[in-house]
């Protein structure tokens, strides 16, 4: 890695806070906490960079902080889209008192 | 592991298959702007990530400790799942501020991975670039992972939800964030590099619990929005010191987002982010608060289940203004049930959300959705502030300080120029409520004292379920 290297890093780092601020600041507030736990589940991309330094010969971590990086990162995105996914599903559109009963009624069973 | 080099065709594909991850993230939140679409989002969102994962299994010699990848994933993905799908919605502040911490934890640890690996063979020297980024990845997860974790035990009551405060405090606070920065720039010199960057570490991480626990349960969305951020700029310092843009991207994506709602959340306080984390609200509001603030005529009519039940049954519009009371009371399901009654009888009903009703942004849509509220009928503090002087009747479960008309009038007020819910404006105002006793910032609401506002004492839950039998009985 060179100066060139870290510049072209940080032109891709700026693009997308740009890209960031415009398209998050289109979530309305009613989708904020999904939005959130959505973001979560997003830097738990950093599961990528976890595989990357402990599936190797020898890992610099040790193997039990090793497995620690591996653990913390997966229940970070599995966590975080799972849950996301089930208060995304919570979100109706306006439906008769008879449609909302027979969903209650089934969220039930 | 076996090195791509550089410029590879094998390198190439992963590269490419990382930029259709970061375009899949950035489709999957754009596909968060209405409820309609923000499963669909969600869903493009994983697809993005299975594909990172995929390309990145390639790049890996698996006949190394591939055990290891296996036990971490297995075990993280099981509580991964097990807890998302248990989580009440109500303890879903907590969930968030534990995945944050988990994710904060986990950069700094790759960071301190990376740093070590690039350790030359002096064991001092590090390349200024990955020793810069990597001591800064490691203290912004560890302050993340750390004061994640402050905030869930607060959130999760193990600890006292109210602001603790010592003297010296922000002197303290001052040095840990000297210390750390001054590992930073031993990184960056190549003096001591080791020590210096494990010192910087352990400076962030007591950092990270001591900078969360002055904060107060109300300041809650904005703690964990901040949080988020942090844990979003970690990814992306990684991604600097591993070279690698999919983190970057993601990382920028998540930082974005989570200072765009620590700024909201400030906002809908009237309050800077650094009041917030600096001020130790609770503190400041016994000085200023007390009864020389009192405006209002010191009298309140306390009203009947039945005439509230009338009141509301034959009212045109009807707007709830849910706060985080109703959510303690769970008296969410009786309130839409309340709205199922008095919609019946043809009565408009709508909910009015402040920003920070719950304890993290958006905490009181998702608490109502949950309870089969239909998002439409959910509106945001902008778009019903015009509709109360229309308004028959505003309901007000166990919100205090966001209906508290002080904010606008009484510039002695502490929470003067917070913007608020215009309830006082309804024709009939009626406020359900356990007691007298002043909210959670211990400020008295002349809301109560006004002649068209009527009180229902008693808890939440069993007055809106009596409210409902005698709706149902008209």
């Amino acid at each position: 890695m060179n100066a060139f290297h870290l510049l072209s890093e940080l032109t891709v780092f700026v693009l997308a806070v740009f890209v960031g601020l415009e398209v998050i600041s289109k979530v309305p507030a009613t989708l904020h906490t999904p939005l959130m736990s959505a973001t979560n589940a997003i830097h738990g991309i950093v599961l990528v960079g976890a595989l990357l330094i402990a599936v190797v010969a020898e890992p610099k971590l040790g193997p039990v902080l090793s497995v620690l990086v591996v653990f913390l990162a997966s229940l970070n995105v599995f966590g975080g889209y799972v849950v996301t996914q089930r208060m995304l599903a919570m979100f109706k559109p306006r439906q008769t008192p008879a449609q909302a009963n027979a969903a209650a009624d089934g969220a039930k069973k | 592991m076996p090195e791509v080099t550089d410029g590879s065709t094998a390198q190439l594909l992963i590269d490419f298959a990382y930029l259709v991850t970061g375009v899949c993230f950035i489709m999957g939140l754009r596909y968060m702007n209405t409820p309609k679409t923000a499963r669909l989002g969600n869903s493009i969102s994983i697809l993005g990530m299975v594909i990172a994962l995929v390309a990145t299994g390639f790049n890996l010699d698996w006949s190394n400790a591939w055990w290891i990848a296996l036990i971490g994933l297995g075990a993280g993905a099981a509580v991964g799942i097990y807890a998302a799908r248990a989580v009440k919605m109500t303890a879903m502040p907590q969930m968030v501020a534990i995945f944050n911490g988990a994710g904060g934890g986990a950069a700094a640890m790759v960071a301190s991975a990376e740093f070590l690996k690039q350790l030359g063979i002096d064991g001092n020297s590090v390349p200024i670039d990955v020793g810069i980024t990597s001591v800064l990845t490691a203290i912004i997860g560890a302050i993340s992972f750390t004061g994640s974790i402050i905030a869930f035990l607060k959130l999760q009551e193990v600890m006292t939800g109210r602001p603790i405060v010592y003297p010296g405090q922000q002197i303290v606070n001052a040095l840990l964030a000297l210390i750390a920065i001054a590992g930073l720039v031993l990184v960056a010199l190549n003096v001591d590099t080791v020590p210096a960057f494990f010192t910087a570490i352990v400076a962030a991480a007591i950092l990270g619990v001591l900078f969360v626990l002055p904060i107060g349960g109300a300041d809650m969305p904005v703690i964990i929005s901040l949080l988020n951020s942090f844990t979003g700029l970690a990814a992306a310092l990684t991604g600097f010191a591993l070279g690698n843009n999919v983190l970057i991207i993601s990382g920028a994506l998540v930082g974005a987002s989570g200072t765009l709602l620590t700024l909201m959340m400030g906002k809908a306080m009237n309050r800077s982010v650094t009041n917030v984390l600096f001020g130790a609200f609770g503190a400041v509001k016994k000085t200023e608060g007390g009864p020389a603030e009192h405006t209002g005529s010191g009298v309140v009519r306390e009203s009947s289940v039945d005439d509230v039940a009338t009141m509301l049954a034959y009212a045109r519009q009807v707007i709830v203004v849910p706060g985080y009371g109703m959510a303690v009371a769970q008296a969410q399901h009786s309130v839409r049930e309340l709205a199922d009654q008095l919609e019946k009888k043809g009565v408009e009903v709508k909910y009015a959300i402040h920003p920070v009703a719950g304890r993290m942004p958006g905490h009181m849509n998702v608490l109502l959705a949950e309870a089969n509220v239909p998002y439409p009928a959910l509106y945001d503090m902008d778009d019903i502030n015009p509709e109360f002087p229309r308004t028959d009747v505003a309901l007000i479960i166990g919100a205090n300080d966001v209906t508290n008309p002080d904010a606008r009038s009484s510039p002695s007020s502490p929470i003067y120029g917070m913007p608020i819910l215009d309830v006082d404006k309804a024709q009939q105002v009626v406020v359900l409520k356990r007691s007298m006793k002043p909210g959670f910032a211990g400020i008295d609401n002349p809301l109560y004292e006004l002649p068209n506002t009527s009180m229902l004492f008693g808890d939440a839950k069993s007055s809106i379920d009596k409210l409902v039998g005698a709706v149902k009985g008209l």
